[in-house]
């Protein structure tokens, strides 16, 4: 998760912006739910204070939903983005997914992505690849750069190719959300 | 050359340029990043003619840099928290050596109760130590404070605490401009010490002073202090002109015009701050802030100069001294006393523990202080429900537990509802 928020700065920063990544400190234990932020801005950022109302929610693993309250803050225009091979009205989300605008809540799976190009359950680089495809903040290209700049090589390559293949996905539940 | 990079490692890439030539190196969170990046530095061959020492504990580090410095060795190292505590001996000892050791800290809390979070608590433990305490605003600042400590330190032979605020800064990823090494070289010459062990002119360091010199031992160490105000100061302006951008220097201000409040802060919260000063000066409100950067030696008179004109000054700060209060307060109020119509002081403590400082309550903090000034130190965002109840318990029962304890159990039972 630090990673993806990591590789997500770098990504905007290969455009010219500003970005700011950093972890919910201290609670780096395996096992333990694990926060990291990520701030965009075209100037310079001086807030210190952790996201409060983030513009874009990726839940890495669903199974916190019990555990924390995850959407407390999320604004009512923001993007959701759950890693998960279940629906929304499985994992019991529908109705905050339906709150937000149309096309702002998806889901991709991210984790068998991983295990299919990475051979591990190593979701970040195709969340990434799914938050590029979503709302267009950072272009895929950039993504792609950062996961290369993070995972020199053949790790590298597998990790854009889950990349890739979770933003294809994402875009073509965009167009359907676009056609409704 | 612009990166985007974890603070630490940027630090660390800073640390090298400066062609250390001991560093010594014990894990202590939240600054591990940084000894661990040199020790790459070292290993893969970017850092050249460097001895990095893994030492047993953090007293052995500074002691072991101690030892390098008064051979002739430019000597890093850095610690946090009970790290630093543990190293406190060899702390004064470098200073009443005057040795121009230089070592980071990474802001953290110290315990009881335990506590990895960041505030300020480590460098105001060694706040009288002699050493010079500069505090990072932001990782560009800290990674030029590093550039500018060697030189200070060598300069004055008088060790530097360059202090970063752990985690906000130390492992936050952003856009830095790390320099080029022909650019540091040009700007630090090589250690030229003012004293050294060297076996073919064999002098002693560190002797036994007794009451018929002990005064003026101190007397001089308190005189370099006081001539560091103006050095830190030209090199601030120094490295402007070579490297173009503004980092170190005593203090700064932000937007201090015709300020009616003003602000006074150290490290990271000052980037918040200037958020929240900007939004009320859109809502018309005249308020400003100085950031100290030089904590140690204290720009007493700067400061003054700074806050005469206004009507309230408010100091956030991320430290307690139990019992008195505000330590920075403290040091503020000394700026202010015997000015006439001196402006009111309020002081808030805020950021223990690794609380976050909110924007909202800072708006809050800084309207009441003009419009509503409270008594004593004001404790940003406490949880006044759990206080009162865990004396009201200790009131009515003589073994009433263990507070830290008690306190958590309070908030997994009844919530966090302040």
């Amino acid at each position: 998760m630090v990673t993806a928020a990591e590789m997500l700065s770098v990504a905007a920063f290969l455009e010219g912006r500003h970005a700011q990544a950093f972890p919910s400190f201290g609670s780096e234990r395996t096992g333990a739910p694990v926060v990291a932020f990520c701030r965009i801005a075209d100037r310079e950022i001086r807030l210190r204070e952790p996201i409060l109302e983030p513009d874009c929610l990726i839940v890495q693993d669903p199974t916190l939903f019990k555990a924390v309250d995850v959407f407390a803050g999320l604004k009512s225009d923001g993007y959701l983005l759950v890693n998960t091979n279940r629906s929304f009205v499985d994992l019991h989300i529908d109705q905050i997914a339906r709150r937000l605008p149309a096309g702002h809540a998806v889901a991709v799976p991210a984790t068998e992505l991983a295990l299919k190009h990475v051979g591990r359950p190593v979701p970040n680089a195709a969340l990434l690849g799914a938050f590029a495809a979503l709302g267009e903040l950072v272009h895929f290209a950039s993504v792609q750069q950062a996961i290369e700049k993070t995972f020199p090589g053949k790790i590298g390559a597998a990790n854009v190719a889950a990349a890739s293949e979770a933003y294809e996905i994402v875009m073509a539940q965009e167009r359907a959300a676009a056609a409704v | 050359m612009l990166k985007q990079i974890e603070g630490s490692k940027a630090m660390a890439e800073a640390i090298a340029l400066c062609r250390p030539e001991v560093i010594c190196a014990y894990p202590i969170t939240p600054q591990t990043h940084i000894v661990e990046g040199l020790g790459e530095l070292v290993k893969d061959g970017h850092l050249t003619d460097c001895e990095y020492i893994n030492v047993e504990s953090e007293f052995a580090a500074l002691s072991v840099a101690i030892g390098a410095s008064a051979a002739g060795a430019r000597a890093y190292t850095a610690t946090a928290s009970q790290g630093l505590l543990y190293m406190a001996e060899a702390v004064y000892n470098a200073s009443g050596l005057g040795l121009p050791i230089v070592m980071t800290l990474g802001n953290r809390a110290i315990g009881a109760p335990i506590n990895i979070w960041n505030d300020h608590s480590d460098a105001m433990s060694m706040r009288d130590a002699g050493w010079i305490q500069l505090f990072a605003e932001t990782n560009q600042e800290a990674v030029d404070l590093h550039i500018q400590a060697f030189k200070l330190a060598e300069e004055l032979s008088m060790p530097v605490m360059v202090c970063v605020d752990g985690f906000i800064l130390t492992h936050a990823m952003e856009r830095i401009d790390v320099p080029e090494q022909p650019q540091v070289d040009a700007w630090l010459p090589p250690y030229d010490p003012v004293q050294v062990l060297d076996p073919a002119e064999p002098i002693s360091i560190g002797a036994m002073v007794g009451p018929e010199a002990f005064t003026e031992v101190r007397f001089l160490q308190h005189y370099k202090q006081t001539q560091a105000l103006r050095l830190i100061t030209d090199y601030a302006r120094d490295f402007e002109k070579a490297f173009g951008r503004e980092s170190g220097g005593l203090l700064r201000a932000y937007r201090v015009d015709d300020a009616d409040v003003l602000v006074v802060a150290m490290g990271s919260v000052c980037g918040t701050i200037k958020d929240v000063i900007d939004e009320m000066r859109d809502e018309g409100i005249a308020i400003g802030l100085v950031t100290i950067v030089s904590y140690r030696p204290f720009p007493t008179d700067e400061l003054r100069k700074m806050l005469a004109g206004a009507q309230d000054v408010v100091v956030v700060e991320k430290s307690i001294a139990v019992g008195v209060g505000g330590p920075l307060a403290n040091n503020v109020d000394m700026a202010l006393r015997n000015l006439p119509d001196a402006p009111r002081l309020h002081s808030a403590v805020a950021g223990l523990g690794g609380r976050p400082i909110t924007k909202p309550s800072l708006h809050r903090l800084f309207r009441q202080a003009s419009v509503q000034p409270w008594e004593g130190t004001h404790f940003l965002d406490l949880n006044e429900r759990i206080v009162g109840r865990e004396i009201h318990t200790t009131r009515k029962k003589r073994r009433s537990g263990p507070t830290a304890e008690n306190l958590l159990r309070r908030l997994a039972t009844e919530g966090d509802a302040r």
